[in-house]
């Protein structure tokens, strides 16, 4: 099936985190007339123009692809809050608990659906990478601090792409760790010298043609 | 908030459960994440399932009536939406099923436990791949064996036990979340030195941690995969 992940490396696709995330609730504005919708995932509506009301965010890229509602942004996503957002985040190791879990992915929906929304949609865009980078580049520094005592990380406010991205390593990090760390592994030191003494050192060398 | 203890993986009912989570599509995509995050396969969801499945029936009939029955066509494709996502979520979580008992077909086979887990069409499906791929096996190269190498099992019958049957790594390491504080999860396959120490665990915060030790908890319902 499209986008289903390789369970072995990264969990979850890039689709499937979006798919997840589509599911966040957003305010929208419609500007059409329609009865509620009594769907699986819940009742939503009923929709009427220039009412404000609350539908998953799929349900809101669509109507707003066919152009029957506009998206009222979140409330993080200005560039004030942005602002405050980045500054915190450079000053301190701690990963702010200001934005939402699927902030990237909202985001980029956003994006991707609403620019015409979201008022002054290039810096905010900017402000947002940066807030990426500033918080990848933590999320890096807090790795180094691994060591075999690691039994279990504990990671605060890490958002669902940032966990995506650094999933394969930790789990294979820890896992190294634990593995060698495992009594049944410490070599056996009998074992080791019996390997045969290395031979190449004493051969003469070949002279290398000039 | 109530705290507990990791020893006693008590079983929620499935009803009460239902009470307290909001939809069956939220519980879905809940057992759906535990199963892509989980190493070995989990309880097959029946009640879950059979349940979804009705209520994509159910729908799949009214969106054919609406369909025909000349109801505005936006919120006729918004119905199907709304279906298609949840057909995603309910083919999504058997495919990934039928992934792990392909790989550890086996291993399932042989033991009692993870056979319960499976639905019957599951357990008719591991039943038909262990057939064909211990002929398939036994065709293309067991058979060419001399006697004592001949086990689909085995790595000869000097093995004292099943060598050759791949298993789940449960020593993986997952990603989890606990919906509410929970104090005194042993560690007891962690580091010597470590083995006592008990864990606590916020709700909310993630943490990465050898499923080994959180298995019970996944189990009951505690602590979610993702």
């Amino acid at each position: 099936m499209a986008g289903q992940s390789n369970h072995d490396l990264s969990l979850f696709s890039a689709e499937e985190l979006e798919f997840i995330a589509e599911d966040e609730i957003v305010d929208i504005v419609p500007n059409l007339k329609m009865s509620a919708l009594n769907f699986i995932s819940g009742d939503f509506g009923p929709f009427t123009p220039q009412i404000v009301t609350q539908v998953p965010l799929w349900l809101a890229t669509a109507l707003k692809k066919r152009g029957k509602c506009s998206i009222c942004p979140p409330q993080w996503m200005s560039v004030e809050k942005l602002s405050q957002v980045l500054e915190a985040e450079r000053d301190s190791q701690e990963m702010s608990d200001q934005l939402p879990f699927h902030y990237v992915e909202i985001s980029r929906l956003l994006f991707d659906h609403a620019r015409d929304n979201i008022p002054d949609v290039y810096m905010v865009r900017s402000l947002i990478e940066d807030i990426r980078n500033v918080r990848f580049h933590k999320v890096e520094t807090d790795l180094e601090a691994f060591n075999g005592r690691t039994i279990a990380v504990k990671i605060k406010n890490l958002s669902a792409m940032e966990v995506n991205i650094v999933r394969p390593f930790i789990g294979r990090a820890l896992q190294a760790f634990y593995k060698h760390d495992s009594p049944e592994l410490i070599p056996d030191p009998e074992r080791v010298s019996d390997r045969r003494p290395q031979v190449i050192n004493n051969a003469p060398r070949r002279q290398l043609r000039r | 908030m109530a705290s507990s203890s990791a020893a006693e993986g008590v079983s929620m009912d499935d009803d009460y459960e239902t009470l307290i989570a909001t939809t069956d599509v939220e519980l879905l995509k809940r057992a759906w994440r535990n199963e892509k995050a989980a190493p070995e396969i989990l309880r097959y969801e029946s009640k879950l399932v059979s349940r979804v499945n009705k209520v994509i029936q159910l729908m799949e009939e009214i969106v054919e009536e609406k369909s025909s029955g000349g109801t505005d066509p936006l919120s006729v494709s918004l119905y199907q939406m709304d279906l298609d996502r949840t057909l995603f979520l309910l083919r999504s979580y058997l495919r990934i099923r039928i992934q792990k008992i392909e790989k550890y077909v086996f291993h399932i086979q042989k033991t009692e436990e993870l056979r319960n887990r499976l639905s019957k069409y599951e357990k008719d499906f591991a039943k038909m791949c262990e057939n064909d791929l211990e002929q398939h096996l036994d065709e293309s190269v067991l058979s060419k064996l001399p006697k004592d190498y001949k086990s689909v099992l085995r790595q000869s019958s000097m093995s004292e036990e099943d060598d050759m049957v791949p298993e789940p790594q449960l020593d993986a390491f997952v990603l989890c979340r606990s919906k509410e504080y929970l104090t005194g999860i042993q560690l007891e396959d962690g580091p010597v030195d470590d083995r006592s120490k008990l864990f606590e665990m916020e709700p909310g915060v993630l943490h990465f941690i050898c499923y080994k030790s959180i298995k019970a908890l996944v189990e009951s319902g505690k602590i979610d995969l993702l």
